[in-house]
Parts: C-alpha cells; sequence; structure tokens
C-alpha cells in the first residue's frame, strides 16, 4: 500500500467496524441483488422472445400493399406531377410467394424463409370434434424459421416428412381429441373433409399454438382450403433477431407488402416484461441507494469522529484534496470490497434461483426458475453502485475538505 | 542517537515574522478583537515562550504563525517569503515543509504506530524514499526516548510518550520552526521536564526557531526569550 492516502483510508475505515461491515453488507446486497432481479427478469424475457421465435419467427410477410394516389398534371402542360397520399390498402395474402421469397433471400440478414398456406378446419377423431387452424408447410423451408424440429414430444419429424397424409398436432389439441402418434382424424374446411394420421405431437408451451395449430405438407393443405396458389403469409428468420424491426422496414419498402417484426407483433407481452423489468429496477435502486445512503452515513460519522484527525494532517501539509481523496478512497474501499461479494452472492443466489421448481405452461413451458447468465447485469450492477455510492460519498468527503484546521484545533484546546 | 541534520538553510537569521497581526474571532454580537496588531520575530535556534492569562490571544497567535488560520490583517513571513495572503495549498505546502507542530493534547492519530505516525508527514513531502523515511523515523524516536516502541499504536503509549512522538513528527520533515501550544500541559512534572529539554534539545541542535504557548512559569523561565501578552498585545 504505496498511497499515504489510501494507507490513511484504510486504517479510519477499519476502526470503524460496525459501520464498515453495514456499509459493505448493504453494498454487497444491492450489487447482488441487482444481478439476481436482472437474470431472473431477463431469463423469462429472453425464453418468452425464444419461444416464440421458434414458434412465428422474426418477421412475418402478409398481405400487398395497395398504394392509392391522386395525381393531378401540374398546370402549364409539363410532365411534373404532385400526389397525395391518402391512405393504404392491403389485397389480402401472398400472390407470388416464389417471386417473394426469392427476394427475401438477397437481404444478409435473413437466415430462412417459408411459404405457409393457412385456414381455419374443424377437426373430428373418435371421440370429439375441435375447431382449429391448419398451417401447410413445405417442411424443409419451415424447420428453418422456426424450433418445429426440436417441438416434436411424440413421433418424430422424419415420420411427418415421408407421410403426405400426415399431420403434426399440438400437444393440447392432441390431448382434447385424446389423439396419439398414429391415429387417424378427418379435417374438414369449406365443405371438404379428409383423413389424416398423426405423425407427431408437438409442444411450443404457447398454450394457444399447442390448442390450435396442425401442420400438414402443403399440397394436402392446399386441396383442403381450395387454394391451388399463393400463400397466406412468409415467415422469415434472421441472422439477429433483434434486428427485426430495421429490417422489416426494408423489406416493406422494398416489396411493398405488409411486414411485421416480432417486437411489434408481441407488443402487449413485451410491454409486460418491460414494466416487470422497470418495476425491479426500481426495487433494486433503492437497495442500491440504502448502501450509498448507509456509506454517507459511515463517512459522516467518521468526519465527525476524525476532525482532530484531519487538523493533523492539515497540520502537516495535507492539502484539502488529500482529506477529500481519503474519505472518496474509504468509499473505494467499501465498493471494491462491496462489488466483488456482491457478484459473488449474485452468481450463488442466481445458481440457487435456477434450480428452484417452477412449472409454467402458457406462453412458453418451463419446469425451473429461468435465469439469464450475462456479464452486463454484473458491470449495470457494479456500475450503478459505484455512481451511488461515489455521489453519496462526496458530501461528506467534500465536508471533510473543507473544514479549518485552525477551527478544530481552537475548538478542542477550548 | 541524533538524526541526522539538514545543512543550514540560507537566508534571514529569523524564520519567522509578523507584523500588525489583528484577528477576529465569532460573530455579530459575540465577535471579539483578540489579536490588536500583533508584531513578532523568532530567530533559528532560539526557543521563545509566549506567556499570558487564558484568553489573552496566545493560541491564536500561535495557529496564525502556523498558517493553521489566517489573519484578518498584518504580513507573516516564513523563510523570507510572505505568506499571510497565500491561497490554502502554498499555506498548506509551507507547513508541510516549513513547520511543524506539537500541540497539548498530543493529537496522535491513534490507529497508527508510533514509526508510522513519524512518517507520516514525510510520506506526505515525498523526500525521501521508504526506506530513509523508516530510518530517520526510528531514529527521532530513539531520539525521544521511544526507539524500543516504535510498533506500539498510539492508544497503548501514556501520555507522556504520545507527546514524545508528537515532537519526534513535529521534526519529521527537519522544519525551520517548531510551534507548540501547551506541549507540557498535559503532564507531569516528570514528563513536562523532558519534553521540554527535548524540544529545546533538538531545535537547537537542528538550528531551529522554537515559539511555544506555556502557562508554566518554569517552563517560561528556562526559554531563551519569553514574550508576556495581555489582551491581545505583547506587553
Amino acid at each position: 500500500m504505496t498511497s499515504p492516502n489510501l494507507r490513511i483510508a484504510y486504517r479510519f475505515l477499519t476502526a470503524k467496524k460496525r459501520a464498515m461491515v453495514m456499509s459493505l453488507s448493504c453494498t454487497v446486497l444491492g450489487v447482488g441483488l441487482f444481478i439476481v432481479t436482472q437474470a431472473t427478469t431477463s431469463g423469462f424475457e429472453r425464453f418468452f422472445t425464444k419461444t416464440i421465435l421458434g414458434i412465428n419467427g422474426a418477421i412475418r410477410i402478409e398481405d400487398k400493399i395497395q398504394d392509392t394516389m391522386r395525381s393531378m398534371a401540374a398546370a402549364g402542360g409539363g410532365d411534373s406531377h404532385f400526389g397525395r397520399r391518402d391512405g393504404v390498402k392491403y389485397i389480402e395474402g401472398i400472390e407470388e410467394p416464389q417471386a417473394l421469397m426469392a427476394a427475401v433471400r438477397e437481404f444478409a440478414n435473413v437466415r430462412g424463409v417459408s411459404a405457409v398456406v393457412r385456414g381455419n378446419v374443424q377437426l373430428q377423431s373418435a371421440f370429439k370434434a375441435e375447431d382449429a387452424q391448419v398451417f401447410g408447410i413445405r417442411l424443409e423451408d419451415h424447420v428453418r424459421v422456426s424450433d418445429l424440429a426440436e417441438q416434436v414430444t411424440n413421433g418424430s419429424l422424419e415420420d411427418f416428412r415421408n407421410s403426405p397424409t400426415g399431420a403434426l398436432v399440438g400437444r393440447v389439441l392432441a390431448d382434447r381429441l385424446q389423439l396419439g402418434v398414429g391415429d387417424s382424424l378427418v379435417i374438414s374446411a369449406r365443405g371438404a373433409s379428409r383423413r389424416v394420421q398423426v405423425a407427431a405431437i408437438y409442444e411450443t408451451g404457447y398454450r394457444e399454438v399447442d390448442k390450435t395449430n396442425v401442420y400438414l405438407h402443403q399440397p394436402e393443405a392446399r386441396s383442403l382450403l381450395k387454394r391451388p396458389s399463393g400463400a397466406t403469409f412468409l415467415q422469415i428468420s434472421l441472422h439477429d433477431p433483434a434486428r427485426a424491426p430495421q429490417d422489416a422496414a426494408r423489406l416493406e419498402q422494398v416489396l411493398r407488402h405488409s411486414v411485421k417484426p416480432w417486437q411489434e407483433r408481441e407488443k402487449t407481452w413485451l410491454a409486460v416484461f418491460r414494466a416487470l423489468r422497470i418495476s425491479t429496477m426500481i426495487t433494486v435502486s433503492v437497495f442500491t441507494l440504502i448502501a450509498s445512503l448507509a456509506m454517507f452515513n459511515t463517512l459522516a460519522m467518521i468526519v465527525l469522529e476524525k476532525t482532530k484527525d484531519i487538523a493533523i494532517l492539515r497540520s502537516m501539509g495535507y492539502e484539502r484534496r488529500d482529506v477529500t481523496r481519503i474519505f472518496l478512497w474509504q468509499a473505494g474501499i467499501v465498493l471494491a470490497v462491496g462489488a466483488v461479494a456482491g457478484a459473488l452472492l449474485g452468481a450463488m443466489v442466481t445458481w440457487l434461483v435456477s434450480q428452484v421448481p417452477l412449472p409454467i405452461n402458457g406462453i412458453f413451458k418451463t419446469d425451473r426458475f429461468i435465469v439469464t447468465w450475462d456479464v452486463s447485469h454484473y458491470a449495470g450492477a457494479v456500475l450503478t453502485a459505484v455512481v451511488m455510492v461515489m455521489v453519496a460519498s462526496l458530501i461528506p468527503a467534500r465536508r471533510a475538505a473543507r473544514l479549518e484546521p485552525g477551527d478544530i484545533v481552537r475548538g478542542t484546546a477550548q | 542517537m541524533n538524526p541526522p541534520s539538514p545543512a543550514p538553510a540560507a537566508g534571514p537569521a529569523w524564520a519567522l515574522r509578523c507584523r500588525g497581526l489583528h484577528r477576529h474571532l465569532g460573530q455579530g454580537e459575540g465577535r471579539v478583537h483578540v489579536l490588536k496588531g500583533v508584531s513578532f520575530e523568532a530567530e533559528r535556534g532560539q526557543v521563545y515562550a509566549i506567556v499570558g492569562p487564558s484568553g489573552c490571544g496566545k493560541s491564536t497567535l500561535l495557529y496564525l504563525l502556523g498558517l493553521l488560520d489566517r489573519p484578518d490583517e498584518g504580513e507573516i513571513e516564513i523563510n523570507g517569503r510572505r505568506m499571510s495572503n497565500h491561497d490554502d495549498a502554498a499555506r498548506t505546502a509551507a507547513r508541510g515543509e516549513h513547520i511543524g507542530f506539537v500541540f497539548q493534547f498530543h493529537f496522535l492519530m491513534l490507529e497508527f504506530t508510533a514509526l508510522e505516525n513519524v512518517m507520516m508527514p514525510m510520506r506526505k513531502l515525498g523526500r525521501l524514499s521508504p526506506a530513509a523515511m523508516r530510518e530517520r523515523a526510528h531514529a527521532l524516536l530513539d531520539s525521544v526516548g521511544l526507539g524500543a516502541k516504535t510498533h506500539r499504536l498510539g492508544t497503548q503509549l501514556s501520555g507522556g510518550e504520545q507527546q514524545r512522538v508528537a515532537i519526534a513528527r513535529a521534526l519529521a520533515n527537519q522544519p525551520a520552526i517548531l510551534l507548540a501550544d501547551e506541549p507540557t500541559g498535559n503532564l507531569d512534572v516528570r514528563n513536562s521536564n523532558l519534553v521540554f529539554d527535548l524540544l529545546t534539545r533538538l531545535a537547537k541542535d537542528n538550528g531551529q526557531a522554537v515559539v511555544l504557548v506555556t502557562h508554566n512559569p518554569e517552563i517560561a523561565q528556562r526559554c531563551d526569550v519569553t514574550r508576556p501578552m495581555r489582551d491581545g498585545l505583547f506587553v
């Protein structure tokens, strides 16, 4: 320890063990709780995002845009025009999916694109009838824009691939209709019916999807829905899903179709998660504020008790800035120890929380508490603690530096 | 063993001089004119006693001379350099380099050992290497008879021992001026004599000007010069 200011700060601090332990505990708790709440909140949010991207992809292209433009020739017979965009009309569906898919694949961030034909149907098993939605897909395309391959729980995707009349049925729907792999069911739509066989049962964890969606091979779906050409929508996966809004805007501009990124599609749930994150941030900030107040209290107490020592230091040639530094060093020591211990506590509690059994099935499926391990949570926690504790420490540190040695000595001598 | 002495400083024979110092303390109706135009000078190698009744302004004068306080009016020169109008940083630097203080209540930093207390001014001035600082601190503590107690904390030393450490600390940076406010006021007769002898011997050996405020007439008598004060003026 070479700096005299640091040496003095350390001794001052360790002389007030109880107050120091209190400040340290608050800092450790503040940093630790920040990490745990971030890990849990963002854990659920990320898992939800992964589930959603695994079902519906990052971007969907639906409905062609039909602009209406009122143009008027400018006076004087020139060839210049002025127009007023007075609204946007949509033509339902994708008329030329192959051409559009080829254009979409030109975008650098696009990982895969799948044309889907969708329609409302009724399913009839040996026991019961249920309303559902059929999704006609080309399996090779669709596995590149979804997690269908990982979502199959009974049967296999291979069986579906090899069975032209096979169907992929959601877990909830299969349970309601009491269907198992190999069972047959009748699908009816627009007055037509056909019998298909359950090739596999999948589970996304998103209850609404698992309750209504049935995947068929596209030719089978086209035939059932009497839609020989076109598609209902294109589902797109991206290398970087975070960039979906920018890519969607570009796609819409270039392709003249309605394009929705997942952030817009799922904005209700994302708003819920954002509210949750803000709420936990406020809670955690209160903890960090308590840590900074504890540090303020400790330093204010040390300043009061060490006025004589401050006078001695000033009489020996220590400058005002040395006194400030001595007190800021004390905050720095508590922060350094508190940050390391807080990060360790945060990591330990995060791991313990991740072991807590918590069955959730609704917007995603999990058996345990979901956490995220992200170094930015640790950096954020430490940064928040540093800012709050150092700001709180500045006041007593500056007060200490402002003390006039003559006043102190005179006061003590009298 | 005496610690190594510095080469005699070039310049005027006096180390400290003040002219026409005025100082008021308190505010409003409680404001008191404590110093009423005091002038004083201290030569190297001489020991000065400022004596007088309580409240006559002895300590206030000492703190002004030690640049711990600012005069309302008047001039203070340290080693030929006018300091009264300088900013806080320059006055602090001058304190560290030219002035050593011994206070009545020892004012050791109790969380530190005797050795660390003595090294503290040297660490701030930063003229010596850590090894040289340690060596000088040991020599100074030897010279005040505490060579065997260098690693004791302030709390583990008696009042007389604490005051001897304070003297060693005041001498650490080889200051030209040593200011002592009632250095023996809190000690018994034996320790008072010991501390005074130390102060005067070390100061004479090193050619330092010693100014001490005291109520003790025996101590005052043994100084080279005695300056009695009354009502904010030398009489």
